[in-house]
């Protein structure tokens, strides 16, 4: 455990409470390995950002215990943030400065001497593809150029631990992409450990090793996103009738297979009781019902199933952007949504 | 799952950074961002000389008054300029707090090894800028509409210093406000009450010309009339040590006041462990 107390992360029993709130977090446990990277995964209100401001410093807790890179939070605060790169839900930038000129502020304030603040300060402009706007001050910038600001300036003292709090809300594809290709070099080829927290569940599945589940301020569930995907296990076929008024008959005919589960509009869902192996069954029965069928898919369980299994509730934001779903007519979810409703 | 055959890079070399380094580095930015917002300058220039022309021609005839220091309303009111310049001073370092609070910038730098101390003395560099800029401006314009100077060049040195004294002093304040309510809109909100200090001072009249005898006793508690009466001092009368040596006890008094009380809210604002 010598490097896990290096670069790694271990919480006990972390707990916060606001006056006259809520438990924001409620006592929750998790230990995150060096070099790997961790999703941290919820809902809006769920305690991510209550988790990260505590393990960052910026917010002592109210009980447990959480060392980050082998210091203790409350103990050791300059320790821990001498070690950790952070980038917060919000770009937290000046909009009168230009990147170069934050890149200086930060780096000074790190102690970088002046000739190496700017080698590092232009290096990592020139990572993040902001070269060009460099000398422009910010204010003026898109949202995912603020991101990517906000990311190289999250470096710039070369941290081993990086916490990026939602980094790729409200981004453009192309950007997301961006920040994910960057986010897994950082820990692939630096060994930097990356705590991410996220409400898009293709994030935490294309991006993260492990996985945890936090809603109401308690982690739900916690493992690799496939071990978490086998729990749940059976996947769903989707079907749309090629004329509405068949869409009962055909709740009918796919209940004989498995439980009904939420589906597009229009369409019908059920989750297989036994496996893909009944595909074939499925399509003969909806044959022999002479039920005609505009569109039929199985789908793999995705964490969004193991939200819903593991809280009751769908996830905000779950598939949010991915063009594979929005091409399969798949619900986009929106609030959280009750199972049923 | 650990990094493997990650490559660590050598370490970056970083030196530990003093309070005085740290002031250098927030108060460049302070003055960066000052200089690019001249709306902020301008408008906090524009008030305290609409202020200073409505009053130089309308009240003029005040001067016929037994007693009345000078002749001209145009020197006597100059002064005042000088004290709103200030009380726009307050305002905007207790907005430049309260949006770097707002859009996440104060978190940024309390993840560096960032010390209070430098927070507030890099933030007073940008209202001390904007001070000079003010305490020049409206002394030249009022030197050009035809005011007098009695304490001469080496007056208008220690006018312009005075100016930043208070700026500062009063900007304590503001950050006061910026770091306790952490909103923009707040500090706005708290700009008016700031000027009721100002409204009943010595602004009009000099003191022992006030006939009400509740202003003049308001007027002489009120600390605002000292730093204004100092101002006028050099304006009006050439040197004047006490005049000064109250106007500048104030300044300091506020100052010494406004940074403890920014000292211990920035304490309440920095949760960090």
């Amino acid at each position: 455990m010598r490097d896990a107390h290096q670069n790694g992360i271990e919480v006990e029993g972390l707990v916060r409470e606001f006056k006259k709130g809520p438990r924001a977090v409620d006592g929750i446990d998790l230990e995150v390995e060096p070099g790997e990277i961790y999703g941290f995964l919820g809902p809006n209100g769920a305690g991510k950002s209550t988790t990260v401001h505590m393990l960052t410093t910026l917010l002592p807790p109210t009980a447990g215990t959480a060392r980050v890179a082998g210091h203790d939070v409350v103990r050791d605060g300059p320790a821990v943030r001498d070690a950790i790169g952070v980038a917060l839900q919000e770009a937290a930038l000046d909009p009168f400065l230009t990147a170069r000129e934050h890149m200086r502020l930060q780096a000074g304030m790190h102690g970088l001497p002046r000739s190496e603040a700017e080698r590092r300060g232009d290096q990592l402009i020139d990572r993040v593809g902001l070269s060009d706007a460099a000398d422009r001050k910010v204010g003026g910038y898109s949202g995912g150029m603020k991101r990517r600001l906000d990311l190289a300036l999250a470096l710039v003292h070369e941290p081993r631990l990086l916490f990026l709090d939602e980094p790729t809300t409200g981004l453009d594809v192309q950007s997301r992409t961006a920040l994910w290709d960057e986010v897994t070099r950082l820990a692939h080829q630096h060994g930097v450990t990356v705590f991410l927290t996220t409400q898009y569940l293709e994030e935490a599945d294309a991006l993260a090793q492990r996985v945890a589940i936090i809603d109401t301020g308690k982690i739900v569930a916690q493992g690799t996103p496939d071990s978490l995907k086998a729990e749940i296990g059976r996947p769903t076929v989707e079907a749309v009738p090629a004329e509405i008024a068949q869409r009962d008959a055909m709740r009918d005919v796919l209940g004989r297979f498995g439980t009904d589960t939420a589906a597009a509009p229009g369409a019908v869902a059920v989750r297989l009781d036994d496996g893909t192996e009944e595909l074939a069954e499925v399509v003969r029965a909806l044959d022999a019902a002479q039920i005609r069928v505009a569109n039929l898919e199985i789908h793999a369980p995705t964490l969004d199933d193991v939200f819903l299994a593991k809280t009751g509730k769908r996830l905000e934001g779950a598939g949010e952007g991915t063009e594979s779903e929005a091409a399969a007519g798949r619900q986009p979810t929106g609030e959280l949504e009750a199972v049923g409703a | 799952m650990s990094a493997g055959a990650a490559t660590v890079p050598a370490a970056l070399p970083r030196e530990r950074t003093g309070t005085l380094t740290q002031i250098g580095h927030l108060a460049r930015r302070s003055v960066v961002r000052t200089v690019r917002q001249p709306a902020v300058i301008v408008s906090s220039m524009v008030f305290p000389l609409f202020l200073l022309a409505i009053n130089a021609s309308g009240l003029a005839a005040t001067t016929d008054l037994p007693g009345f220091p000078t002749d001209s309303y145009l020197t006597f009111f100059l002064a005042v300029t000088f004290m709103q310049g200030a009380l726009f001073s307050t305002m905007g370092a207790g907005q430049a707090i309260a949006q770097d609070i707002q859009l996440g910038f104060f978190n940024r730098l309390q993840l560096t090894p960032l010390r209070g101390p430098a927070l507030i003395g890099g933030q007073l560099a940008g209202t001390l800028l904007l001070g000079v800029v003010q305490a020049t401006g409206f002394l030249a314009i009022g030197l050009a509409f035809g005011a007098d100077l009695e304490a001469g060049a080496a007056g208008a040195l220690a006018l312009i210093a005075l100016a930043c004294l208070v700026s500062i002093a009063f900007g304590s304040v503001g950050l006061t406000i910026g770091l306790r309510t952490g909103n923009a809109e707040a500090v706005q909100g708290a700009f008016p009450l700031l000027f009721v200090f100002l409204f009943f001072s010595s602004l009009a009249l000099p003191r022992d010309l006030i006939a009400q005898d509740w202003f003049q006793t308001v007027a002489t508690i009120n600390p605002v009339s000292y730093v204004i009466e100092a101002y006028r001092s050099l304006l009006v009368e050439g040197w004047n040590g006490e005049a000064l040596a109250l106007g500048a006890l104030v300044a300091v008094t506020v100052l010494v006041a406004g940074v403890t009380a920014a000292t211990m809210a920035l304490r309440t604002r920095m949760e960090r462990t």
